[in-house]
């Protein structure tokens, strides 16, 4: 349970990762290129960090146990030829329905409004719960918190500035952002729902009750709205899946730009 | 030039000077310059542009219009008359013999 915990955290640092990584090269400014791009190397740091956890949790698991946790054949091959996992195995071995990642980070960048409300939400919900995790009883889990929460809290000041600038802008700007807002509002959802993984962290101490982290990110979020001049989008259906590995076919779409290098040329280094 | 160049030019974020320092105790250097839209932002930009290889420790900026720059064409005035003033350097003292490492 430890590992399907380690392996979920990892999973959102590497596709939120990619997904900033995407704006290297095209950002508005200079600068902002280069802002999102150190944000983005933040982010891949400690899925590495996570990834090398996690492969050592998985090395130390019985093989029955090894051989179907994860569904990719490559994988399956090299558990049965006794072969040990590294971090860039389970980062580009794995298929899709390993990937256990919020759906809310896989979604595309749209414009520079969507990628600023998406790491929004997300920065938000990242500080909160590393805040947290940093009392876990797992002292690598710990580490990586106190480690990570620098950089977090970094972000969350960035793509807070972004929202307000933006939304207490140009008429333009401010419609712009309202309506990423609403859009992405419907993935929001799913940061807070506690499934096995989760209830079993929080019971042996290791992980966050996102139930208690909820509130204090609303408050988070409706205070930066407010100053922003938007509004806190309405009630409404929210997705889930992507903590059960269920995605829509944006990650697919990554996945085959970030893997297809290691697939096609296995152990290749450069 | 077309209206939409100019537009374009008048909408762009005024230039900021920056300046680090790079450990504690020393003075803040000129590090360069860069684009933002207000003061807050052009810090953070900083932060991102000129800081991320451990350069600094603390950052200053200023937007580039409010430097008032010395004139290059008046560079014989204003530097020339000091070439033969060779008396304005301390180097006529006689110092004596137990005053080392001057």
């Amino acid at each position: 349970m430890n590992l399907a915990y380690t392996l979920r955290l990892a999973d959102d640092a590497l596709i939120i990762g990619h997904r900033l990584s995407e704006w290297c090269g095209h950002g508005p400014i200079l600068e902002q290129d280069i802002a999102l791009t150190n944000t983005s190397l933040d982010h891949l740091g400690r899925a590495r960090s996570l990834y090398q956890y996690a492969a050592e949790q998985f090395n130390a698991m019985g093989t029955e146990e090894k051989k179907n946790y994860f569904s990719s054949v490559a994988i399956q091959n090299m558990v049965s030829a006794g072969e040990t996992l590294d971090e860039d195995d389970v980062a580009y071995l794995r298929d899709g329905w390993d990937f256990k990642n919020l759906l809310l980070l896989e979604q595309p960048n749209s414009d520079w409004a969507y990628t600023v409300a998406r790491s929004f939400y997300y920065d938000t919900f990242n500080f909160f719960f590393f805040s947290e995790l940093q009392n876990s009883s797992d002292t690598t889990l710990a580490a990586v918190a106190a480690k990570s929460l620098k950089e977090i809290t970094y972000h969350l000041r960035w793509s807070s500035e972004w929202v307000v600038r933006l939304g207490d802008g140009t008429e333009e700007s401010h419609k712009r952002m309202q309506q990423a807002i609403n859009d992405l509002w419907m993935y929001t959802g799913e940061m807070f729902v506690m499934n096995d993984a989760d209830k079993d962290a929080v019971q042996k101490g290791r992980g966050v009750n996102l139930d208690e982290l909820k509130p204090k990110w609303m408050e988070r979020v409706q205070s930066i709205l407010d100053e922003a001049r938007l509004t806190l989008p309405a009630a409404t259906w929210m997705q889930s899946g992507g903590k059960d590995g269920k995605h829509t076919d944006n990650l697919g779409y990554i996945l085959a730009e970030m893997q297809f290098m290691q697939r096609t040329y296995p152990g290749m280094k450069w | 030039m077309t209206n939409d160049k100019l537009n374009i030019i008048k909408n762009e974020w005024p230039l900021w000077e920056v300046f680090i320092r790079s450990k504690a105790g020393l003075d803040h250097k000129h590090a360069g310059s860069l684009h933002a839209p207000d003061a807050q932002m052009a810090i953070e930009n900083a932060r991102d542009v000129y800081t991320r290889r451990m350069e600094g420790v603390s950052i200053w900026v200023v937007e580039s219009k409010h430097i008032q720059a010395s004139d290059p064409g008046q560079s014989e005035s204003m530097y020339d008359p000091a070439s033969d003033k060779i008396y304005r350097h301390p180097t006529f003292y006689d110092l004596p013999d137990e005053v080392k490492y001057m």
